[in-house]
């Protein structure tokens, strides 16, 4: 489970998240939208400990990211933006590196590593540095990394961003099939459709507050429309001020 | 503990595997550099060292007209090859052909008997190294010959030929042979701590710009191992690379020179397998503050080539104080030692000199460079702790 509380972050004069509080429960998939710039990613980042809070507090299962960092590190698996990878390693190197920095013994691992490769189809690839690599082939394998040590809260920025049709329905399979297995699952986008096929929960975030957390059907309820896309249109721009129809 | 230790493996295993970077820390820097600087001393060892005992061949035009000098000059390893010119025709010779040309004039004969300073041309190009120490050989050669029949004239006329030197100046040179080496070798100590240095490059750029570059530092800094155990696995990794460059750079240097015959010059650079081990030994304890340092700067940097450009320049500041040494003639004091990288030349050139320093200068030397490290590694582990570093 993972919950924030009155988070802040500024930089500089900028006030990037201003007071967002939120909470993604185990079994469910929740997801923040907004629109660029609105503060997704500096939340996602102040939870996965790389940033500092100004202000605000936040526990990943319990552990606070502030007090005890490593704690909560090793209770999620975090796939960043741009999902870098070491070119010189094969996809499995990469994967078991990670293995090694989360205290995985050797034999773990490996069997970790070539479980998952399995489960997302990697097999292609898996032996080959990831210097030629294609955008759906790392994302894969640095969602294959955020996974090896069996994190039960998995942090996603971004994840489609970039994928062909087939990532992307694999990407959704592995995550309705995290939930069903119990994990806690967040992640960002701004691309309606994702939210609306995989999430249990919508967080609307616009100018770094939240402006509403329900799920997707009372969303729609909500805001009076039949549309999520419409819905979320209104929630986040009220006074319809940036046009529309 | 064991994180560093997983870091470590990890950062070798990838420099193992870019060739790019590999062929320049193992190649360009520890095989090529002492092959350049050991051709560069190996031809000026051959143009001096012909020119000073060689045989010399001298063309003469006229030869007839000379016998006895010519006689003179075969003694002493001159080759004398006859020719048919006059002047006009010996001048044209010395322009097509390498080497001295010698014309007799036609009174040399005459001259020489009427006890009158009997004239010879020696025609060289003297814009050649190699025909100017001949030169100067053949001048010496022909002005002992002269010396000769002044002295047996004198004798002639009863007056005793020491007349002629009234005074008697003996230079002595007092540079011992390992001295007059060091000199050349100079070069040597910066292209030691200079590959060394560069060796730690790859490394410590991609601990913070190139792994920002590429993405792949945020989810570092997603698990669960301190962070300053990140960094010192990345910079000891720097250090393994330097350590081993510095040991094929040494070994390169030794093999090289010692092929050369560094005697043949009248040196004798003291380079065994002892000397050697001195050297990697007394580099050694710059290495922690080179790695860092690289790290320190490539942070501050926005991208790989960036990071490239300025850690390239700040490679200079440690081989600065070598050039200021070489040019001003420092000597090893207390003060100077606590100079790092300044310090390591001195030891280096101590140990090829064959005159060892006092061991408490070695200490300063070793205690001085390591603190300066240990200061730079720390800082270089409290900056993986800012937000600043991603950028």
């Amino acid at each position: 489970m993972i919950e924030a509380r009155a988070l802040i972050k500024r930089f500089g004069t900028l006030t990037a998240v201003d007071g967002v509080s939120l909470r993604a429960a185990d079994g469910r998939v929740t997801g923040l939208l907004g629109p660029n710039g609105a503060g997704k990613s500096t939340t996602l980042r102040i939870l996965y400990t790389v940033l500092t809070p100004d202000g605000g507090e936040a526990w990943i299962d319990g552990a606070s990211v502030l007090a005890q960092p490593l704690e909560a590190r090793r209770r999620m698996g975090v796939l960043p933006h741009g999902a870098g990878v070491y070119p010189n390693l094969t996809a499995r190197e990469n994967i078991e590196y990670f293995g090694a920095l989360h205290g995985l013994p050797r034999t773990a691992r490996r069997a970790r590593a070539a479980e998952l490769i399995a489960r997302l189809e990697m097999e292609p690839f898996a032996d080959r540095p990831a210097k030629g690599f294609s955008q759906g082939e790392r994302v894969k394998t640095a969602l294959a990394r955020a996974l090896v040590h069996q994190p039960r809260n998995v942090l996603l920025d971004e994840p489609t961003n970039g994928l062909d049709v087939m990532a992307v329905r694999t990407l959704r399979r592995l995550l309705g099939e995290l939930r069903d297995e119990g994990h806690c699952i967040l992640f960002s986008s701004h691309v309606m459709q994702e939210v609306a096929a995989l999430c249990d929960d919508v967080i609307v975030i616009a100018g770094g507050r939240v402006v509403v957390q329900a799920g997707p059907d009372e969303l729609k309820a909500r805001a009076g429309t039949a549309s999520l896309e419409e819905a979320f249109v209104r929630l986040i721009d009220p006074d319809g001020a940036g046009g529309g129809p | 503990m064991k994180s560093i230790w997983r870091v470590l493996r990890k950062e070798l295993r990838e420099t193992l595997r870019d060739r790019r970077s590999l062929f320049t820390t193992l190649i360009i820097g520890p095989l090529l550099m002492p092959a350049l600087i050991g051709t560069v001393i190996f031809m000026a060892i051959r143009h001096s060292g012909a020119a000073s005992t060689g045989p010399i061949t001298l063309t003469v035009a006229h030869a007839e007209r000379a016998p006895r000098l010519l006689d003179f000059l075969r003694q002493y390893q001159v080759r004398v090859r006859p020719v048919n010119a006059d002047r006009a025709r010996a001048r044209r010779l010395v322009e097509r052909q390498q080497g001295p040309l010698l014309y007799v004039p036609r009174e040399f004969g005459t001259r020489l008997a009427a006890g009158k300073p009997a004239p010879l041309r020696l025609y060289a190009d003297e814009s050649d190294r190699s025909v100017q120490g001949k030169v100067e050989r053949l001048s010496t050669l022909i002005g002992l010959y002269g010396g000769t029949i002044a002295r047996l004239r004198l004798v002639a006329r009863g007056l005793d030929p020491q007349l002629l030197v009234p005074i008697a100046l003996h230079p002595i040179d007092t540079s011992t042979p390992q001295s007059r080496a060091a000199l050349t070798l100079g070069m040597l100590s910066y292209a030691i701590v200079f590959t060394m240095l560069m060796s730690g490059l790859y490394i410590a750029i991609d601990t913070t710009a190139g792994e920002r570059e590429r993405g792949s530092l945020e989810p570092l800094l997603t698990v669960p191992v301190e962070r300053e155990h990140l960094v010192y696995g990345k910079m000891l990794a720097a250090c393994v690379m330097m350590f081993v460059s510095l040991v094929l750079t040494v070994a390169a240097f030794a093999v090289t020179l010692r092929h050369i015959g560094l005697a043949r010059l009248g040196m004798s650079a003291n380079f065994g397998p002892g000397v050697a081990a001195g050297i990697v030994l007394g580099c050694l304890p710059l290495i922690p503050a080179g790695a860092a340092l690289m790290t320190l700067v490539a942070s501050y940097t926005r991208s790989y080539r960036e990071a490239q450009t300025y850690v390239g320049l700040v490679l200079l500041v440690p081989t600065l104080p070598l050039i200021f040494a070489s040019i001003l003639g420092l000597q090893p004091r207390a003060a100077l030692m606590a100079v790092p990288s300044l310090s390591q030349h001195f030891i280096i050139m101590s140990l090829l000199r064959g005159e060892p320093l006092p061991s408490g200068y070695v200490v300063i030397s070793a205690g001085v460079s390591l603190a300066l490290g240990a200061v730079l590694v720390y800082l270089a582990g409290r900056l993986y702790r800012r937000e600043r570093l991603l950028g």
